[in-house]
């Protein structure tokens, strides 16, 4: 490969940031607003109330390939009141989809952890279904160092 | 057949109890965005689907996108209120299913 001086690197560098920011990339990229349609469409109609769900992220990730991600939502996890469906979705990969998480009275707590992938400094946004329709609704920004979605 | 999932569930709890799982499948999980060094798209293939059952019901599940990592770990909890057996089923995009069970005693 060619080497790159660097103030061509830094040119390319700044010409792909520019590129990213209006959008304009050979794959399709989530943005905020195809998050916002994707929790629209999980909350069926009902509008999502903030609260009830804590989003544990590290502030800053070095190492976008693997970030550890708990969710928790506040619910008394009974037969007749539990939380259902948890949606994650990440506003700045690729693709918005992390993982949806069904829960059941059997779970005992409306909580789980997993590791994600994630591409860019985005926000994490995390909508609950509960048993008895209501839809709560939580965010928080992650600071990516390194990306992770190879390319 | 890849490696044997790796998974923590206490032997034994008293009833009424919440206890934790921790399960760790080694897979690739591949995205489905990267590259090969000839510029092809390395084609995306994930576990797509984690299911947990105890003694044959429902306990949690997990509907899995490209962007969880390399290695789906999942960690979550079960109120246990009696004896019985956990299953765990992981489902990968090309259909091959693994599953694993582990015994709980509860006193």
């Amino acid at each position: 490969m060619q080497q790159l001086s660097r103030r061509s690197a830094l040119a390319l560098g700044a010409a792909g940031a520019a590129l990213s920011l209006i959008g304009i990339s050979s794959t399709a990229q989530a943005t905020p607003e195809s998050a916002a349609a994707d929790v629209a469409k999980f909350a069926g109609g009902k509008t999502p109330v903030a609260g009830k769900i804590s989003i544990e992220l590290p502030e800053i990730a070095e190492n976008g390939n693997t970030v550890p991600l708990t969710i928790s939502v506040d619910a008394p996890m009974t037969d007749d009141d539990y939380v259902t469906d948890v949606l994650v979705l990440a506003d700045g990969n690729p693709n918005p989809g992390v993982a949806t998480f069904h829960f059941t009275p059997l779970s005992g707590k409306a909580e789980a952890s997993t590791r994600i992938r994630l591409a860019a400094t985005q926000n994490i946004v995390v909508t609950a279904k509960t048993s008895k329709g209501a839809v709560y609704t939580a965010s928080k920004l992650v600071k990516v160092t390194i990306g992770g979605c190879g390319g | 057949m890849a490696d044997a999932p790796k998974i923590r569930v206490p032997k034994t709890a008293k009833k009424g109890e919440i206890v934790e799982i921790k399960t760790l499948m080694p897979h690739i999980m591949e995205s489905g965005q990267r590259k090969d060094k000839d510029g092809k798209t390395i084609p995306r293939k994930i576990i797509n689907k984690f299911v947990a059952e105890f003694n044959g019901k429902p306990l949690f599940s997990a509907d899995m996108d490209p962007a969880i990592a390399a290695n789906p770990y999942l960690q979550f909890s079960a109120k246990v209120n009696e004896s019985g057996t956990f299953k765990f089923t992981w489902t990968d995009d090309d259909g091959t299913v693994t599953t694993s069970e582990q015994k709980i005693e509860v006193a």
